[in-house]
């Protein structure tokens, strides 16, 4: 899903084209016109389209229709019968003033510290821990099946052990901090409370910092060897190179899999649904939960929906201004 | 050109293919009536210890029915996370069972929905009338002045459960009658690691459970008569600060009390870490932990030692199951049999028995495995002293919004924050602003 | 790979030995949880913790069948996932060759559309959906609602996007000339893809299918509300063993270890084509 794809036909911009393949596709315009004009692509997509049309778009446009109407319990028996509310939903979700607007706010403006809290983490993670892994050392192949066990695990088997792990009384967490390091006075709430943030956040990167230490992992295995020979032979040492030649060139990656990770974590809903169940405590009132909340245990879907189609906006305005942003930002750097 | 003919052919072929092996199944839906009359789907909720309990209870029942009547009935234990959900998806889709449970309290909003048969005096007199029921259950299966949108199937009700050894040892020898004596009984047996009473803090239904009693006896209602929210009233207020107190201001029960939403509070009481636990028959629960019957009594919800002016003698909601039908259903008349069935005076005494609640069918009760202490105690508070959760559509909001706004005063109080009454009027207050009308 | 002439010098090796020691406590420690929690007496469980257990049994593996109908809900998994990771991997592979070899009018189109899916919280869907499905059934008689085929469909749907955009970024990267051949030795297009593309895109292939069926495997939201007691997969129905009465602590975390196993390991066994896959595709 990104986004280099949005418009990057196949080396994206500033991104090197293997070699070779310039030549390859000249040679392929010439020698395939008859075939680019015919109906072959769009049967290929054809499924791909069908699917997509059913189980997304759709029902995405149904939602779209329900947050204009007023769709409550009254209603939801016969959704044609359901008034039309107009721009009802979406006024009430945004005027922050009132209640409603502003609790939408606040779980907007969590989810946003959310989010960037726990990619940003994840990312450190990752890309320390490919780094560091990057030499052969013994014990590499282990470790790195050790790292990459918590994205293999389901995510309700891992989560629900972790807040197996973090009740007051009896979980580990508490166990170590309070009983045997003695680092707080009073055994700490993690599930409730404003410690329920931190939980979440904690749990989110657990879950995916090997998704970030995986990606990065790959990435560094396609710099050549030769560039830290060469600067080897100049004198430069590890940390050096690693300033110099391994981060620069982990720019690319970096584009696509923060916003991966960021829509990714932005849209959650497993994890803190099956942290705290279906209404999340105050400080960890995410966003995804909070339109759940809003629709399913109040039963006002316009009111949900509208906040959902807000949120898609949001979304892909973040998305397009992360693209033009990037890639202009690249094409400086490589021109 | 015609093998890309060919090659588009394939690629539909397969794009077909592929949508139809990965759909599969039958059965069709359609509008309610009796086009199947041979069969029947019936969710059930979890009553039991587990969904697989609750099958082995539930199927040589249900198999007696099926030989009754050559109905097949189909039966799916659904468990409580996510019945409602999926009554709300059927309710929309018009697809779902033909008969199914509900909790009682939302009788009046799944009413309003519009998607479960209304019981009229003639489907009524179908399953024996409307008097064979006990009245306090049937005014908690829909609205005041309207139809019952479903049949009481299984009803219980709060009673403060005792250990009776903690008592003895602090030399307390009656049960608390007025919340007073109820803190001061909590503050004895209070310290050495044990606790007055232990409750279930971090589950908001629970919570508005306790906050329409204690809103009762003050005298608060939660919703006008034009079923408007009213959640910060001072009466409201002063219930809701009532409750959270025994955590934030009494101290009679345990900081970590405040995150326990799987019933935890049931195993401390159990297993004696708090002396005294309010809940809706327990007895099933407290032996599966280990007590056994003769170790803990079982005495009426304690009711202010002076009512405040406007206040009532309530001490417990009116607990239950329902059980409704399905408009949409394929098998109306059918399914209205079954309804029958389950509420027939045989197996209303099986089904309760079993499940250790009291059976709302009044020739049931009578059996006298409702006898027993605790039964007889809640059978009492039942028919004198309880009263319907607010019969309003708009119902399910008040749980949620207010049991989490006493979730999140139980989490202020145990991390150290001091619970007024002002702070206490402010969680209400921003809970009822959530309500949408 | 970095290859220093020289060994490491120690302020790397120690860095390394501290941040990858705390990370791999990071990592483990809720794997060490669940073993030692699915080995304890259920009262052992529920009391304070303790790192070693002190009374070990085997009781939970045995009881977790009974509390409830694992093994069904195992199955049920496996065909839910394990089918809509197959039907997404072919469809996918099909759309990306499009994409990646064709220039067509609506390419671009079709891209945006598709990535911006992602980006529509999924709770939006759960009542369209359902009702599409139901009505789906009612005119074609096909039923999705309740039945795995629904689940299919949609798990498939929800990985399509980021497995054509991977697997565009791996076909990308394969030589052009490779199916150019096959062309000119008066192969089909689709021959081409099958005989030549796909092969060499093998490991781009696995990388998808393994987030595929990761996604399917996990998801909580859709199948709690699509699935009846028959057609229940395992991240639902792990939620059994947290009864009215108790959590089954140790059984949920031995049965979490159990249907966990399979998975890991073959995600672990698998990892190096993930690790391929994202080489050529994601990461460019």
């Amino acid at each position: 899903m990104t986004a280099t794809t949005l418009d990057t036909p196949p080396a994206g911009p500033g991104g090197k084209p293997p070699a070779g393949r310039g030549a390859a596709r000249g040679h392929r315009r010439r020698g395939r016109g008859r075939i680019r004009r015919g109906a072959l692509p769009y049967l290929l997509l054809l499924p791909a389209l069908l699917l997509e049309l059913l189980i997304h778009l759709v029902p995405m446009a149904v939602g779209v229709v329900m947050s204009f109407k007023e769709l409550t319990q009254h209603y939801i028996r016969d959704w044609g019968a359901a008034p039309w509310a107009g721009l009802d939903n979406f006024e009430v979700a945004v005027d922050f003033d009132a209640p409603v607007g502003e609790a939408l706010l606040r779980s907007f403006l969590i989810t946003c510290a959310f989010t960037v809290l726990a990619v940003g983490l994840s990312w450190l993670l990752g890309v320390t821990a490919a780094i560091l892994m990057q030499d052969p050392f013994r014990g590499r192949g282990l470790l790195r099946a050790l790292f990459l066990t918590p994205y293999a695990l389901p995510v309700y088997t891992a989560v629900i052990t972790w807040s197996f792990m973090l009740q007051r009384d009896n979980g580990l967490v508490n166990h170590v901090l309070h009983d045997q390091l003695g680092l707080t006075g009073q055994p700490t709430f993690w599930l409730i409370g404003d410690n329920a943030f931190v939980s979440l956040v904690v749990v989110s990167v657990w879950r995916t910092w090997p998704f970030a230490f995986l990606v990065i992992t790959a990435a560094l295995q396609n710099i050549p060897r030769e560039v830290y020979e060469a600067s080897a032979i100049d004198g430069a040492g590890i940390w050096q190179q690693i300033r110099r030649i391994t981060l620069p060139s982990l720019r690319p990656v970096n584009q696509v899999l923060v916003l991966v990770l960021f829509l990714w974590t932005f849209n959650d809903f497993n994890v803190p649904y099956i942290l705290f169940g279906k209404s999340a405590p105050e400080s960890a009132d995410i966003i995804s939960l909070h339109i759940y909340q809003s629709s399913f245990v109040t039963w006002n879907f316009g009111a949900g929906s509208a906040m959902s189609v807000l949120l898609l906006l949001f979304l892909l305005v973040v998305t397009a201004g992360y693209l033009l942003l990037t890639s202009r930002g690249r094409k400086a750097a490589s021109a | 050109m015609r093998r890309i003919r060919l090659a588009a052919t394939a690629a539909l072929a397969t794009a077909l293919g592929l949508t139809a092996a990965c759909g599969g199944g039958s059965s069709t839906g359609s509008e309610g009536g009796n086009d199947k009359p041979d069969e029947l789907t019936y969710w059930a909720s979890n009553q039991g210890t587990s969904l697989e309990h609750d099958k082995e209870v539930l199927t040589p029942e249900i198999e007696k029915f099926e030989k009754k009547t050559g109905i097949d009935v189909k039966l799916e234990v659904v468990p409580w996370d996510s019945l409602l959900d999926r009554i709300l998806a059927a309710t929309t889709s018009g697809q779902g069972p033909d008969v199914l449970n509900i909790g009682n309290t939302w009788s009046a909003s799944l009413q309003a929905s519009d998607g479960l048969l209304a019981w009229d005096d003639e489907t009524l007199d179908r399953i024996g009338g409307r008097d064979r029921f006990v009245p306090s259950a049937l005014a908690a299966a829909g609205a005041e002045g309207q139809d019952p949108a479903a049949v009481p199937l299984y009803s219980l009700s709060y009673a403060l459960y005792y250990n009776k050894a903690m008592f003895a040892e602090a030399g307390i020898e009656e049960p608390p009658a007025t919340w007073d004596d109820f803190v001061e009984i909590g503050k004895r047996l209070t310290g050495d690691g044990t606790y007055g009473v232990a409750v279930e803090g971090g589950n908001p239904v629970e919570n508005s459970h306790h906050a329409f009693v204690f809103g009762k006896q003050h005298g608060a209602d939660f919703f006008d008569a034009e079923g408007n929210p009213t959640f910060n009233t001072p009466e409201a207020v002063a219930a809701v600060k009532q409750y959270v107190d025994f955590l934030a201001n009494d101290r009679i029960a345990a900081v970590g009390n405040a995150e326990y939403a799987q019933n935890q509070s049931v195993k401390d009481f159990a297993t004696g870490k708090a002396g005294m636990l309010l809940w809706q028959a327990a007895g099933s629960s407290l032996k599966a932990h280990g007590m056994k019957p003769e170790e803990y009594g079982v005495a009426p919800v304690p009711m202010q030692s002076e009512n405040p002016p406007e206040g009532r003698n309530v001490n417990s909601m009116v607990a239950g199951i329902n059980i409704a039908v399905f408009k949409n259903s394929d098998n109306l008349d059918g399914a209205v049999d079954f309804v029958k069935f389950m509420t027939s005076t045989e197996e209303q005494k099986i089904l309760n028995a079993t499940y250790g609640s009291i059976p709302p069918v009044k020739e049931a009760q009578q059996d006298e495995a409702f006898s027993t202490t605790d039964l007889t105690v809640l059978r009492e508070v039942l028919s004198t002293t309880s009263a319907p959760l607010p019969q309003v559509p708009d119902e399910a909001q008040f749980e949620t919004l207010v049991g989490d706004a006493m979730k999140e005063l139980f989490a202020d109080a145990a991390a150290g924050d001091e619970v007024t009454t002002e702070s206490v009027r402010e969680r209400l207050t921003e809970a009822q602003q959530q309500m949408q009308n | 790979m970095r290859s220093s002439p020289t060994a490491p010098p120690r302020s790397f090796v120690w860095t390394r030995r501290i941040v990858l020691t705390l990370l791999t406590a990071f990592a483990v420690t809720p794997v060490y949880v669940m073993l030692s929690s699915s080995l304890k007496p259920l009262e052992d469980v529920t009391g304070a913790f303790q790192w070693i257990p002190s009374g070990l049994t085997v009781r939970p593996y045995l009881d977790i069948w009974d509390t409830v109908p694992l093994a069904r809900y195992f199955l049920n998994s496996l065909i839910v996932a394990g089918a809509a990771t197959g039907c997404s991997v072919v469809v996918a592979v099909f759309a990306a060759y499009a994409v990646s070899r064709y220039r067509f009018r609506g390419r671009r189109i079709f891209t945006v559309t598709v990535l911006s899916t992602q980006m529509f919280p999924g709770i939006l869907f759960l009542l369209p959906l359902f009702l599409i499905f139901v009505n789906i059934g009612n005119t074609t008689g096909i039923a999705l609602y309740g039945s795995r085929g629904g689940l299919i469909l949609t798990y498939m749907t929800f990985t399509l996007p980021f497995s054509i955009w991977m697997l565009v970024g791996y076909l990308d990267s394969i030589p052009r000339d490779l199916d150019e051949a096959a062309l000119v030795d008066g192969c089909g297009p689709l021959k081409a893809l099958f005989r030549v593309v796909v092969p060499a895109a093998v490991p781009g292939i696995v990388a998808v299918a393994i987030y595929s069926f990761m996604t399917a495997w996990g998801e909580v939201l859709f199948a709690s509300v699509m699935t009846n007691d028959v057609t229940r997969t395992l991240s639902v129905g792990l939620q059994g063993y947290a009864t009215r009465t108790e959590v089954y602590w140790n059984q949920v975390m031995a049965a979490s270890l159990v249907v966990s196993l399979p998975v890991v390991a073959g995600f672990l066994l698998l990892q190096r084509y993930l690790v391929a896959g994202l080489t050529a595709g994601a990461v460019k």
